[in-house]
């Protein structure tokens, strides 16, 4: 099987985070609503009823440009694409089809250590359609036009994915791309982002195969075990000498498989021609600057090499981070900051990817009032002045508690260095754990961390637990 | 005894704002004499209830000492294919019989603001695709001139209310003659504005990059009042320009030294004898109040009614698609299953001519013919734009006839859709150029009018309407 290359080219639907529909000021966010609720006379395709364009929704398409690498196109228009169904009200969508507002672009993926640039055919502005759905056993379909209008870039990768792990981390890079830079709520469970991949293999390298397309997948997983599972199927189709058939097929997660949804592919011949009610967009160089001046606060590779190059975070770190945009504007503010030294950092850092998201409910309480804070208890830690563990219990109490005095903090838990003092406790503790000490004394090694553990909880945890150890080795092994 | 004519639309609104005169009462004069013309079939529905009660609210707001605005009082009648609360909006299809509209078009809201009242609306080519009103579904209005000849079309039953009275102005649309060719027609005054300086939305499309939303009225200062409180952008419609310039004070500049260009093309093979002879005769007398007349060539004008049916026929394809039966509009009850619900609501809801255009539009657009059709249309279009644009950079307008003909008899077009699409071949250049045109009433044969075509500048709606009120003077 491992004959046959296969060649992978993906569509992504990514919703925009707008807050009205693409032409109509009607909500955007269908998410809980009543169906049919948010919808004018312009989603219903009302007699006489105009589009009228959301320019926020330009601006992101635009800011998506930036984010794939590329700058907008300064001439774009948009089209009419014809066909009947019931959740498209006006017999048309409109779409962009010969001039699409992004041309060109790339996304840079990594896979099992090798980098790659994955080119970007286009990007276009297009109305979302309609949801329909057909009640098992019923006579008639529902039309729920919500969503109708909602604004959609289609985002169309070059054929350039040769594996289903590429295909996957394609699908994430784009994710990313598109959450770092608040072009989209990339909310996958409700569709803001939906996948299309076509898949063929074929021996010659120069030259396609057939391709299947399997539509609508909705995430990352489902991306990869689609491409993994064409990828089979054809390879065994064509083993046994039989011909792809090129069609639409759909993801069958119960399953997992795709399945086969119209036969053999009709001939659509949709009608395209320019939408008379929308003037072509002409955006000026002051407008493409003035966004990707707003862009570039949120550029996702050169904020990216930012904190790579500040060397605190390993890359799966930076990567759990990317996934928190509010978490990355905090790190970059945190790097950006005066008075911040190394080792502080790289602690303040630790907390960021371990600790603080454990008991913060959002990213959003990542403000940076709260840097001088952290900054202060990782120092107290790095100069042992603090204990790690109580640092940690200081960083909770930062968060949660707005009364919360960090210099009081520190001089009330102030680390225990004191010898004597500590060797006070050893004493206490070696005495209320004989059989510990006896094991240790043995030399299970083990056992030391417990008895550690009862000094630190006699010290309520302002022993230097360094010391603590040491004096409990000396006084039991000699 | 109902006086049987209007004052003038500023003189009506002031003397409602004065008090001397009521709104209830205009309402009133204009309802009776639509009764009394109705042998000539122009309305398909009166909005009596809610014209009254505007009026009395009118009357009451004036009486607390309100200001109702510029066009207090005055009674309107708009083409069926507005929509207007109060009445169905059916635009004379059948598929659209019943259609109570949710919302109301700019244009009425613009003109209501201001006091206006609209009292009916009018009969029309289904969805406005026609020169006589024939192709309307319900019934074809009557030329007031001659019972036995269409009023022109597609804004027939609006032009035919005016020319009988029935209210001091109509609204109609222009798609690619449709204010002007009845106006010519019936012998009163029809206004095409330039390209998007009206909104089209809540008027329902028929050639989107075509349509334009006009006034008919009974002289020049009263279609500049009306169409300067209709002027401007909306954000509802991203066509529309802002107004340039205050629209309704006109200035009779008077004729002389006034460049007129002679479109050589418009006066060529084809035109009614008497026609020519009116036309010839008006230019005559324009030259003797002191105008210099220039000889201009339009060439792509020759070409312009090929284009325009393939482009209008485009657009309508597309915009008649929201016709499916399912969300509103007739549908067809005894369906099998959704593809025959699609087919069969259309196929009973639209007229012949509906389907004819959005025949024509399918297969211009569909793969394989749009570039030799769509797009080089577009290419014929641009062209056209062009020398138009040259033409009137020589010359302050364009003179020519508005019809190659007078009214024609009921039926003798109906059978040959060619023939009858002839009758737009001088007002469809304006169109597709975008340019300001007018239709004024210049003669008659025997007790048929004729009108005059005068095109503006781009956007120079203001200019062709000073002129016009010159030339008109001159025509009295």
């Amino acid at each position: 099987m491992s004959q046959y290359l296969p060649t992978i080219g993906i569509e992504c639907h990514v919703q925009l985070k707008t807050k009205t529909k693409l032409f109509a000021a009607v909500s955007n966010d269908a998410r809980g609503a009543a169906p049919n609720t948010l919808i004018s006379h312009i989603c219903l395709g009302m007699p006489g009823a105009l589009p009228a364009l959301n320019e926020k929704a330009v601006e992101l398409s635009c800011k998506a440009g930036f984010a794939l690498g590329v700058s907008p196109q300064k001439f774009s228009k948009f089209d009419r694409k014809h066909y009947f169904y019931p959740d498209l009200p006006k017999g048309y969508q409109i779409s962009q089809f010969s001039d699409p507002v992004v041309i060109g672009g790339h996304v840079d993926i990594e896979v099992g250590g090798e980098k790659k640039k994955i080119g970007i055919v286009r990007a276009h502005l297009e109305e979302d359609a309609g949801k329909t759905t057909h009640p098992a056993g019923a006579d008639y379909s529902l039309v729920d036009l919500n969503r109708a209008g909602t604004p959609l870039l289609e985002i169309v990768s070059e054929p350039e994915i040769h594996s289903a792990h590429e295909a996957k981390a394609y699908a994430q890079k784009l994710y990313l791309l598109m959450k770092y830079a608040d072009i989209s709520d990339v909310d996958l469970y409700h569709g803001n982002m939906r996948f299309d991949v076509n898949v063929s293999l074929s021996k010659d390298a120069k030259k396609l195969g057939t391709r299947s397309e399997t539509k609508n997948l909705n995430s990352f997983k489902a991306v990869e075990k689609a491409v993994e599972y064409e990828i089979k199927r054809q390879a065994e189709l064509l083993e046994s000498g039989k011909e792809i058939v090129q069609e639409t097929r759909g993801w069958d997660d119960a399953k997992q498989k795709t399945t086969s949804q119209r036969g053999k592919e009709e001939a659509h011949d949709y009608r395209y021609f320019p939408d008379p009610d929308i003037p072509p967009l002409n955006l000026s160089d002051e407008y493409i600057d003035k966004v990707k001046k707003d862009f570039e606060k949120k550029n996702f590779y050169t904020i990216r090499e930012k904190l790579e190059k500040a060397g605190h975070l390993s890359d799966d770190d930076l990567d759990t981070l990317f996934n928190n945009p509010e978490a990355v504007d905090f790190a970059v503010a945190v790097i950006e900051g005066e008075d911040a030294k190394p080792g502080p950092v790289s602690k303040l850092f630790d907390w960021l990817i371990n600790v603080i998201p454990s008991f913060i409910e959002d990213f959003s309480a990542l403000t940076e009032d709260k840097i001088d804070g952290l900054l202060a208890l990782a120092k107290a830690v790095d100069e042992d002045k603090l204990v790690s563990t109580k640092a940690k219990d200081g960083v909770k109490q930062l968060f949660h508690d707005t009364s919360f005095n960090v210099e009081k903090f520190i001089s009330d838990n102030q680390t225990l260095s004191d010898e004597g003092e500590i060797e006070a406790i050893v004493k206490k503790v070696i005495e209320n754990n004989q059989k510990a000490a006896q094991d240790v004394a043995n030399g299970e090694t083990k056992a030391i961390g417990f008895l550690v553990g009862q000094v630190m909880k006699e010290s309520k945890g302002k022993a230097n637990p360094q010391l603590a150890q040491k004096l409990i080795t000396k006084r039991l092994q000699g | 005894m109902t006086d049987l004519t209007w004052k003038s639309i500023a003189e009506l609104a002031e003397e409602v704002r004065s008090g001397k005169t009521k709104a209830i009462d205009l309402v009133g004069k204009s309802l009776k004499l639509i009764d009394k013309g109705k042998a000539y079939k122009p309305i398909i529905a009166t909005l009596e209830k809610a014209a009254k009660k505007r009026a009395e609210e009118i009357d009451a707001n004036i009486s607390k000492g309100k200001d109702p605005g510029r066009l207090a009082g005055v009674p309107f009648i708009a083409k069926d294919n507005f929509l207007v609360f109060g009445a169905d909006t059916t635009a004379a299809s059948n598929i659209l019989k019943g259609f109570d509209a949710p919302y109301q078009s700019t244009a009425i809201n613009k003109l209501e603001a201001e006091g206006a009242i609209c009292v009916a609306k009018a009969n029309l080519d289904a969805f406005a695709h026609g020169s006589s009103t024939e192709n309307s579904d319900f019934f074809t209005t009557l030329n007031p001139h001659d019972k036995t000849r269409v009023p022109g079309g597609s804004s027939g039953g609006s032009t035919v209310a005016v020319a009988l009275s029935m209210a001091p102005f109509a609204l109609g649309t222009d798609t690619g003659g449709s204010i002007r060719f009845p106006a010519s027609l019936c012998g009163v005054v029809g206004y095409k504005p330039t390209y998007g300086l009206v909104s089209r939305s809540g008027v329902i499309a028929m050639g989107s990059s075509l349509d334009v939303i006009g006034p008919i009225t009974n002289d020049v200062n009263d279609a500049a009042l009306v169409l300067d409180v209709m002027a401007g952008k909306d954000p509802m419609d991203m066509t529309t320009i802002d107004k340039p310039e205050e629209l309704s004070d006109l200035a009779d500049r008077g004729i002389k030294g006034l460049k007129i260009g002679i479109v050589k093309e418009y006066l060529s093979d084809g035109l009614d004898e008497k026609v020519r002879e009116v036309t010839e005769n008006t230019i005559a007398r324009l030259k003797d109040a002191g105008a210099v007349v220039n000889e201009v060539s339009l060439p792509s004008s020759k070409l312009a009614l090929a284009c325009y049916y393939i482009l209008c026929p485009a657009e309508v394809s597309s915009n008649l698609s929201r016709y499916d039966g399912q969300r509103y509009g007739y549908n067809y009850k005894d369906a099998k299953d959704l593809d025959e619900s699609y087919t069969l609501s259309r196929d009973v809801g639209f007229g012949d001519e509906a389907k004819r255009r959005i025949m024509i539009g399918t297969y211009v657009l569909s793969s394989g013919y749009y570039d030799a059709y769509y797009k080089k249309a577009q290419l014929v279009r641009t062209k056209l734009i062009k020398e138009t644009a040259a033409a009137l950079s020589d010359n302050d307008i364009l003179v020519g006839p508005t019809s190659p003909m007078t009214a024609f008899k009921i039926g003798q077009n109906v059978g040959n859709p060619l023939q009858m699409y002839m009758t737009d071949v001088l007002t469809v250049s304006a169109n597709l150029s975008g340019n300001p045109a007018i239709s004024l009433p210049a003669g008659k044969d025997g007790n048929l009018p004729i009108g005059l075509q005068v095109i503006g500048k781009q956007a120079g709606d203001k200019e062709l309407l000073d002129i016009s009120k010159s030339i008109e003077r001159i025509l009295k």
